[in-house]
């Protein structure tokens, strides 16, 4: 059979989509190194705006954005994961109960709701309860919206482990806790730490929903970024940019290979 | 003291009815078999003893106590699965030791006690191997070990040898029944191989559609089945339709397919239309036999000869023979009288 390859027009398309998704990262990545001021002139390759992020102007601004964002991306990256690694012990190794698939579409809920709809709802109902809005809001909005992410890697590790494990360690005298933490959970890890990493990922990069429920004052990295780029795109944001990629490439490429390792060791 | 008694368990899934009414006594120190095809409920009543499944009716007592409030990790019981579900993390010893460690034994002890199990599975070279880098032989004996560590009052086997190839299988079984010998725990195994069970067992118990069909040991169920399904279970047999015409003094008086009456234990049953049951090789040939056949076919078997024969009214019966030079071997198409041995016919429940 011939493969997709080879239908007529397939290297064009191909080629067609990697430009339109790629080509504007690397038009950013390569003006971060710009020696000039200016984001279309080319002057000479440098370093200075990185320098510039770090000792420029608007370094404390961005210094603050990102603690912000990247505690707030630890916190919601754990507490998420914790959330999801129990909704898949209740979802895969509970057996059918009534309103799985209910729950199923509960916790996958954010990634088919429009995030703009999740935006507007989550900043009513921080209003509506008198919940000031500001680093506790934008945290619990993020551990929502982190859920699904986080779970959906543990849950399809999981399914892939033999309920015979844990019946086995609960055969040699392990209560239920024991075969969990010392049998599922380690074959179960490397999902747990993708899920994690994505989590992760998602949280530092989210920008609609940070931008209803941050409140006045409050920045992360994106919204700081946006805030910025209104008043004229300057290199140095080219260079957060670039760096936020790399971070963002590094965790998407980890997670991949931890479940891939994982998926290897099971075999 | 009897290891197991299990009185009156039923086993319910929706309408499915896994286990009926079953009840059953386990002796102490020996290696009891549970035999019968897939779906007959073994597997379900191994894993009621090991506490995986809850009963629907019915108690199972261990040493008298009855376990039905256990939890799997409080009954002293363990088991060898079917794939061994050895613990893919862990190493030969750490697996080994894994119960022990449940148990609370320090690290040191139960150190030494892993490397003698597996030196009694002849794997004390493997300790600190992953189970991925061992043979299906060797993942097995690692599962034995590991389930006899902890010194259980009973070990269930759960086919344990059908993931083997045939060679090992032999061995396997030899070296299972040896064990139990060795360790003086009692073996409740499962598994569909009449052969396996007829090798190993002390006791046997058939099942069928979830009920017990009979229980014994392997020359009494091989010997005197009580029904036609264990008769058909167990070995290869000839069912013949007969006539049972009258009961006297425990024998009955039977009549043939083609009008010869034998005399045979009436196993219970009355008069009226029955099966009777004659193995291949405790049937001869015999001048003046009461059953009259025509060879259709000899199938060379090596050791063995196997006759097939079939009767005026169509029904087949097979006959062995030795193979030695003494036997007289008859064409096909020729007409022959069989007898049974004394004792070989039997009369069938349905």
């Amino acid at each position: 059979m011939r493969g997709v390859r080879h239908y007529p027009g397939f290297g064009a398309v191909t080629a067609g989509c990697l430009v339109l998704l790629y080509a504007p990262l690397v038009v950013i990545a390569v003006y971060s190194f710009n020696g000039s001021a200016s984001i279309t002139q080319w002057g000479g390759f440098s370093w200075r705006w990185y320098v510039d992020v770090f000792t420029g102007p608007e370094s404390g601004r961005f210094g603050q954005a990102a603690w912000n964002s990247i505690t707030i991306a630890l916190l919601a990256a754990t507490a998420a994961t914790v959330i999801a690694l129990s909704a898949a012990l209740a979802m895969v190794r509970a057996g059918s109960f009534r309103g799985r698939s209910a729950t199923f579409a509960l916790v996958n809920l954010p990634l088919m709701v429009p995030e703009i709809i999740t935006a507007v709802a989550t900043l009513i109902f921080f209003t509506a309860i008198g919940l000031r809005t500001g680093y506790l809001t934008i945290l619990i909005a993020h551990i929502t919206f982190c859920i699904p992410f986080a779970y959906l890697p543990i849950a399809a590790r999981m399914q892939g482990i033999e309920g015979v494990y844990e019946q086995a360690a609960r055969d040699l005298y392990a209560t239920r806790w024991q075969a969990f933490r010392l049998i599922l959970l380690p074959l179960v890890m490397p999902g747990v730490v993708s899920g994690y990493l994505l989590a992760f990922i998602i949280s530092l990069d989210d920008f609609i929903i940070t931008n209803f429920v941050k409140g006045a004052g409050m920045e992360t990295l994106p919204t700081a970024i946006f805030g910025s780029v209104k008043q004229g795109i300057k290199p140095n944001i080219m260079a957060i940019s670039t760096m936020l990629l790399a971070v963002s490439a590094i965790f998407v490429t980890l997670s991949y290979f931890i479940n891939r390792v994982g998926q290897r060791a099971r075999g | 003291m009897s290891a197991i008694e299990i009185a009156g368990v039923s086993k319910s899934y929706g309408a499915m009815r896994a286990l009926d009414d079953v009840s059953l006594t386990i002796g102490g120190n020996a290696f009891f078999t549970l035999l019968g095809p897939s779906g007959c409920g073994k597997t379900t009543l191994l894993r009621c003893i090991a506490g995986f499944e809850e009963v629907s009716a019915g108690s199972i007592r261990l040493l008298g106590r009855d376990i039905a409030a256990l939890a799997p990790n409080e009954r002293p019981v363990n088991t060898v699965f079917q794939n061994y579900a050895l613990f893919p993390h862990m190493t030969v010893a750490e697996n080994v030791a894994f119960g022990l460690r449940m148990k609370g034994v320090p690290e040191a002890r139960r150190r030494a006690r892993a490397a003698r199990m597996l030196e009694m599975v002849h794997l004390a070279e493997l300790a600190d191997r992953m189970p991925a880098q061992l043979s299906g032989g060797q993942q097995q004996r690692v599962a034995l070990a590991r389930a006899l560590a902890p010194e259980p009052e009973v070990l269930l086997l759960d086919e344990p040898l059908s993931a083997l190839d045939l060679k090992l299988r032999q061995a396997m079984r030899l070296e299972l029944k040896q064990l139990q010998e060795e360790t003086g725990i009692t073996f409740v195994f499962v598994t569909h191989d009449q052969e396996e069970a007829l090798t190993m067992s002390d006791r046997i118990a058939v099942m069928s559609h979830g009920r017990l069909q009979q229980v014994g040991t392997a020359r009494e169920i091989y010997e005197s089945p009580v029904n036609r399904f264990v008769a058909d279970f167990i070995g290869e047999t000839n069912v013949l339709p007969v006539l049972v015409e009258g009961v006297e003094g425990g024998r009955a008086s039977v009549v043939l397919p083609g009008g010869a009456r034998i005399s045979c234990p009436a196993a219970g049953l009355g008069p009226g239309a029955h099966h009777l049951s004659i193995r291949p090789e405790r049937i001869g040939i015999a001048a003046g036999g009461p059953l009259r056949a025509t060879v259709e076919r000899v199938v060379y078997l090596g050791t063995d000869l196997q006759l097939v024969t079939r009767l005026a009214d169509g029904t087949a019966v097979q006959v062995r023979l030795q193979n030695s030079a003494r036997t007289e071997v008859p064409a096909p198409g020729t007409a022959i009288a069989l007898e049974p041995e004394e004792g070989a016919a039997r009369l069938l429940a349905d």
